[in-house]
């Protein structure tokens, strides 16, 4: 099916334009079959592509195997974009295992957060606009793992900016939510332009933006020419806006603004993951600029513990899931600097089930609570919601790192390698999971444990979400329980499917990288093991004390709270130290530039010209006196200025 | 014979509207618009990519001067008469007839001039334009770029906003000194061709080869001269920092058509000047003096985008706007790289339909509320869904979002300006974040939020108003998706351009 892979992307793309163009005028039945149904196709095509390229591995059926190099991939050109001097763009898909997997994972968590948009935007009066933003954010997303060189990348990247601002704007009569939208795609554009700058110096460098042209010339560069560390810090700049880091992380929180489905579709699944896939595609890049490995370990790590401090305070539920998106996408950023980049592509896949699996229960009970979304106002949510309470039950212990649910594995990989790369990185990495346990614990028990604190009208409310609901929670749910198979380690017995899958894309940075070309010794990792697996159990225990036995309940908004604990609730006063640094300066520095420079320097010495010449001509009409003895005089010393003139 | 054509045909079918009558001088004018739209269309079907100047009309007319009344077309010319064959039948069809209620500025504020004046005036414009397009003569272009400033002078002097006759005098004032600068570069370097042997006295010549070799064989100190005199002469034209004080109140005080005129096709005949006249006829000026240059483009891009951001008129945010997406175009240009200007070219064409779509919203915002003023608006998405899905495209166009034209020409030309200098092309990227500032917010005020008592009775877009628009955004997404026959036929004629810079 790699010969018709152009068509993945072309059925959202259709899909957007006709619900675009004719969804005001049919149902919403019709509407959510063609929203769905383009993405299942979508879907239907990548398992296809999927096993094609399973079987250039000689797994299946090979019957396209031929058309694959010895890398397992293949091009499938489309046309020509850009052309100018030296420098060809074409629209062309390259299908290997890294791009065939963010297929699946796109498609596949797509087309069931689409069936749960369904149920979940049935009432809103603008649901065929919904499904529109939806099917066109999967196809600039498929655009993205899709395209062959940096710029079509940049197409989907930006692409899916664009939809990410549409989605979280989508209520957009309310203002604060329009005000988040301007800042997610405003603090997206400053790491896109260090992407875009990035791309033209690889452009520069390599004379080629295509990934094989560019990797094959990179791999005969020596380790750590300033070039390629300027190329991959610039390409980091991008990451980092797009997956939400450090310092650029603050519009994620913010985007929870859009509608619960977004939020996991593009706030946790796939969007925010897209720098990860761009440095795991620029591996050979990263491999030979140590200094930027160094960097994106330090900004993951760190982000992943700051995001994890936040998240522990926070009462809104989907501002608790999204810190902890922000610190997922911290760990990945973690695997990739220490070298684990299967780890990071790994752990993209896990997150996706498990965190789409709590954004879409979290919708669940959102739409029960009759759009309630403080946790304060929860509780004992236990017995209305069955199918939501099981399901992200197991979706929070996904998260928290407990064997053998997916997330477990996942993270276990990235600790593994952080271990080899820095002890002190790995037991900051525990911390992180620490606090992950906790807050997800926290969250769990105060929404399904405890008495009923909402109004009694809310109470009245509650029902369980409808089938098309609740499938896609029981699909994600199974996932996130069984998922982490796929990469099976080998201390257990395991051959790790997924770095065989993988080791085409990333074996020239396996080659490359010296300290940490295998795990730790299998006796140091069940170690390792052990301990994270303790530390996270103790954590949830504690949780579970304090949540659930003692029933403890978050500060109310008035209460007194200790400052550490008001600066972390206050996210570290992040936004209002952006606003102080940046905006407010700017704005000013807008006005200032008008009033004073423009209107009253600029202008003025123009206008000074003018005013100038009316002068000049009201002098020179003086002249013009009238008498002839005047006319005689000057014509006289006229003459003997000129003379004297030719004689010098 | 094609290219005296399309010059000749919009003024005499102006002199047919003006002698019609108001009532048909819309139909005419737009039927004669689209006429000339055919023939460079035909043109462009004739057009053999890889030659040199096609389509030639070379007639003697003052031998004994050497001037020649001589026009042809190369890539970078028939796609800018394609921009203004293009534009004007938008900018024509975009006008509120009269026989509609007449919102201000529908008639001549001074009543006495009417409907088929202003068409008239916009075809005379469009004629002085494709001249100077294609002129292939340095005194013929000078006549062409003057003749131009009269019929928008009268646009702007008759249908104007208020303080119209203190402004148009300063654009006029200001425009005719830079072109008498550019006129004493072009006689000076007239003045350096070699004499014609032949009988009678010799003659010198103002073929552009001519101009060109005498140009390139002036020293670096005259050659400075040269290229200060058309620099500033086509600075003052797009406008560039900080040479462009007229053009944010030219161009909010103008009717919505002249500044369509202006700012869409107009200016681009400074960028235009830039690579046809200025890089060939000095190249080591230069050389000496386009870093210069370049420093004055990039400061003028973040200096008006800056500006742009608290700008309370969206007219006036889009006329700063414009200044820094001109600034980058010179500066891509003076980077003298294949990708500048290629860029260039292409973000004179994507600049010149996007800011056409923008005032044009400007213009149906102002029809319906009667204010441009963004705090005043807001919550009109509501009930406008043609009206909000069109201008957001536009305005992703603007902001140069990838599959949209205005990304190819951004591309391309920071490309070209991080060849040249890398740091430059950081500073010249900062539009990419400020763009986004300005427009989302301008955007947001506009069109989100709650409705209030002057937009509630907001009406969608007419069935007028979606033929001009709806042409734009399909253009955008077009020159976007497929930007290639543009690139393809800019590139000979950008490369023989840089070959002589270049040898």
């Amino acid at each position: 099916m790699t010969f018709i892979s152009w068509l993945i992307p072309v059925f959202p793309l259709i899909g957007f334009l006709v619900i675009g163009l004719f969804g005001r005028k049919i149902s919403k039945t019709l509407v959510g079959f063609i929203g769905c149904g383009s993405v299942l196709l979508s879907l239907i095509l990548s398992i296809g592509v999927f096993m094609d390229v399973m079987g250039s591995f000689g797994i299946g059926t090979p019957t396209v195997y031929d058309i694959f190099n010895k890398n397992h991939a293949c091009t499938v050109p489309l046309y020509d974009w850009i052309s100018s001097g030296n420098l060809h763009v074409s629209f062309a898909f390259l299908i290997d295992p890294l791009s065939c997997w963010f297929l699946l994972i796109i498609t596949g968590v797509g087309f069931l957060i689409h069936v749960y948009s369904v149920g979940y935007m049935h009432d809103d009066p603008d649901f065929s606009r919904f499904f529109s933003y939806l099917n066109l954010f999967i196809f600039f997303m498929l655009l993205l793992v899709l395209g062959d060189s940096y710029l079509t990348l940049f197409v989907g990247w930006e692409g899916v900016g664009l939809c990410s601002y549409l989605l979280i704007g989508f209520w957009f009569k309310n203002n604060e939510y329009n005000k988040a939208a301007n800042k997610a795609f405003i603090m997206n554009r400053i790491g896109d332009l260090g992407f875009l700058l990035g791309i033209i110096l690889i452009y520069v460098t390599f004379g080629s933006i295509r990934y094989t042209e560019v990797f094959d010339v990179a791999n005969s560069f020596p380790a750590s020419q300033p070039v390629i560390i300027a190329i991959t810090l610039l390409l980091f700049v991008g990451a980092a806006g797009k997956s939400a880091q450090i310092p650029l992380y603050t519009w994620l929180p913010d985007a929870m603004a859009g509608p619960t489905p977004v939020s996991a579709l593009i706030h946790a699944a796939t969007m925010v993951t897209a720098g990860i896939y761009m440095i795991a595609r620029s591996n050979i890049l990263y491999t030979l600029a140590p200094v930027s490995m160094d960097l994106v370990a330090g900004v993951g790590l760190f982000t992943a513990l700051f995001a994890a401090t936040i998240g522990l305070f926070q009462n809104d539920i989907k501002k608790v899931l999204a810190y902890s998106t922000v610190s997922q996408l911290g760990y990945m950023f973690l695997g990739l600097g220490v070298g684990a980049y299967t780890g990071a592509v790994f752990h993209v896949t896990t997150h996706a089930f498990f965190k789409a699996l709590l954004f879409l229960g979290a919708g669940s009970v959102i739409h029960a609570m009759s759009g309630e979304q403080d946790i304060r106002n929860m509780g004992g949510l236990k017995k209305y919601l069955r199918i939501t309470f099981i399901t992200f039950a197991l979706g929070t212990i996904a998260i928290s790192g407990m064997p053998p649910f997916s997330g477990f594995f996942s993270k276990d990989e990235i600790l593994g390698y952080a271990w080899n790369y820095n002890k002190f990185f790995w037991l900051m990495g525990v911390l992180g999971s620490v606090m992950t346990a906790f807050y997800m614990f926290r969250l769990f028990y105060l929404i399904f444990y405890g008495k009923f604190r909402g109004t009694e009208k809310q109470q009245h409310h509650l029902h369980e979400s409808p089938m098309t609901m609740a499938v896609p929670l029981i699909i994600l749910a199974a996932l996130s329980v069984v998922g982490g198979f796929i990469g099976f380690p080998e201390v257990f017995g395991g051959n790790h499917w997924l770095h065989e899958y993988f080791y085409p894309v990333f074996k020239d940075s396996y080659n490359n990288l010296n300290y940490h070309a295998s795990l730790p010794s299998h006796s140091t990792e069940i170690i390792l093991i052990l301990f994270a697996v303790a530390a996270a159990g103790a954590s949830i225990t504690a949780a579970w004390y304090y949540y659930k036995k003692k029933e403890n309940l978050p500060a109310k908004d008035g209460d007194n709270i200790n400052p550490v604990q008001k600066t972390i609730y206050n996210k570290y006063y992040m936004d209002e130290i952006y606003a102080t640094l940046f905006m407010k300066p700017i704005d000013r520095l807008s006005e200032k530039l008008h009033q004073i420079i423009e209107l009253k320097g600029i202008d003025r010495i123009v206008n000074f010209f003018g005013e100038g010449v009316i002068w000049m001509s009201g002098q020179a009409r003086l002249l013009q006196t009238g008498y002839t003895g005047f006319y005689i005089f000057a014509m006289v010393i006229s003459i003997i200025l000129i003379l004297f003139y030719k004689l010098v | 014979m094609i290219t005296l054509l399309l010059i000749l045909f919009p003024i005499l079918a102006g002199l047919l509207v003006l002698v019609s009558g108001n009532a048909l001088a819309k139909k005419i004018a737009f039927s004669a618009s689209i006429i000339e739209l055919a023939i460079s269309a035909f043109a462009l079907s004739q057009f053999r990519i890889n030659d040199t100047a096609q389509f030639m009309c070379n007639a003697p007319w003052i031998p004994s001067l050497g001037i020649h009344f001589k026009v042809a077309m190369d890539g970078i010319s028939i796609l800018l008469v394609l921009l203004t064959t293009v534009l004007v039948p938008l900018i024509i069809l975009s006008r509120p007839s009269p026989t509609l209620p007449e919102g201000k500025g529908a008639l001549s504020p001074s009543g006495r001039v009417g409907e088929g004046s202003f068409y008239f005036m916009v075809l005379f414009m469009q004629s002085a334009l494709i001249g100077v397009f294609t002129s292939m003569d340095g005194f013929l272009f000078y006549i062409f770029w003057e003749l131009a400033l009269i019929p928008i002078w009268f646009i702007c002097l008759l249908w104007g906003g208020e303080d119209r006759a203190r402004i148009t005098f300063k654009f006029f004032a200001y425009t005719l000194a830079g072109s008498l600068l550019m006129l004493v570069a072009l006689v000076y370097v007239y003045l350096q061709t070699p004499l014609s042997l032949g009988e009678g006295p010799g003659v010198r010549s103002f073929d552009i080869q001519s101009l060109y070799e005498a140009g390139a064989s002036l020293s670096s100190a005259e050659q400075t001269w040269i290229f200060w005199a058309l620099f500033i002469a086509f600075a003052i034209k797009m406008p560039v920092f900080p040479f462009h004080t007229w053009q944010p109140d030219t161009y909010t005080n103008a009717p919505t058509q002249g500044t369509m005129l202006l700012s869409g096709i107009m200016l681009k005949m400074g960028t235009y000047g830039l690579i046809r006249w200025l890089l060939p006829m000095a190249p080591l000026g230069v050389q000496e003096w386009g870093n210069t240059a370049m420093i004055l483009s990039i400061v003028g891009i973040l200096y008006a985008s800056v500006i742009a951001i608290m700008q309370k008129d969206f007219k006036r945010l889009i006329a700063y706007s414009s200044i820094a997406h001109v600034g980058l175009i010179s500066a891509g240009i003076f980077s003298l790289t294949v990708q500048g200007l290629q860029g260039g070219m292409m973000q004179m064409l994507a600049h010149g339909i996007n800011v056409v779509g923008l005032f044009f919203v400007v213009d149906i915002l102002f029809n319906r509320t009667n204010t441009s003023e963004i705090p005043k608006l807001g919550g009109i998405r509501n009930i406008t869904p043609w009206f909000a899905t069109l201008f957001m495209v536009v305005l992703l166009g603007s902001v140069a979002l990838p599959l949209t034209n205005g990304f190819v020409g951004e591309f391309l030309l920071l490309n070209g300006i991080y060849q040249y200098d890398a740091g430059m092309a950081a500073f010249a990227g900062l539009t990419v974040i400020l763009g986004a500032v300005y427009m989302f917010r301008g955007y947001q005020k506009i069109m989100l939020g709650e409705t209030n008592s002057l937009t509630s009775a907001f009406t969608d877009l007419t069935f007028n108003e979606k033929a001009v628009l709806i042409p734009i955004v399909i253009l955008i997404i077009a020159m976007g998706v497929y930007p290639k026959p543009v690139l393809d036929i800019a590139e000979p004629a950008v490369m023989r351009i840089l070959n002589i810079i270049h040898p």
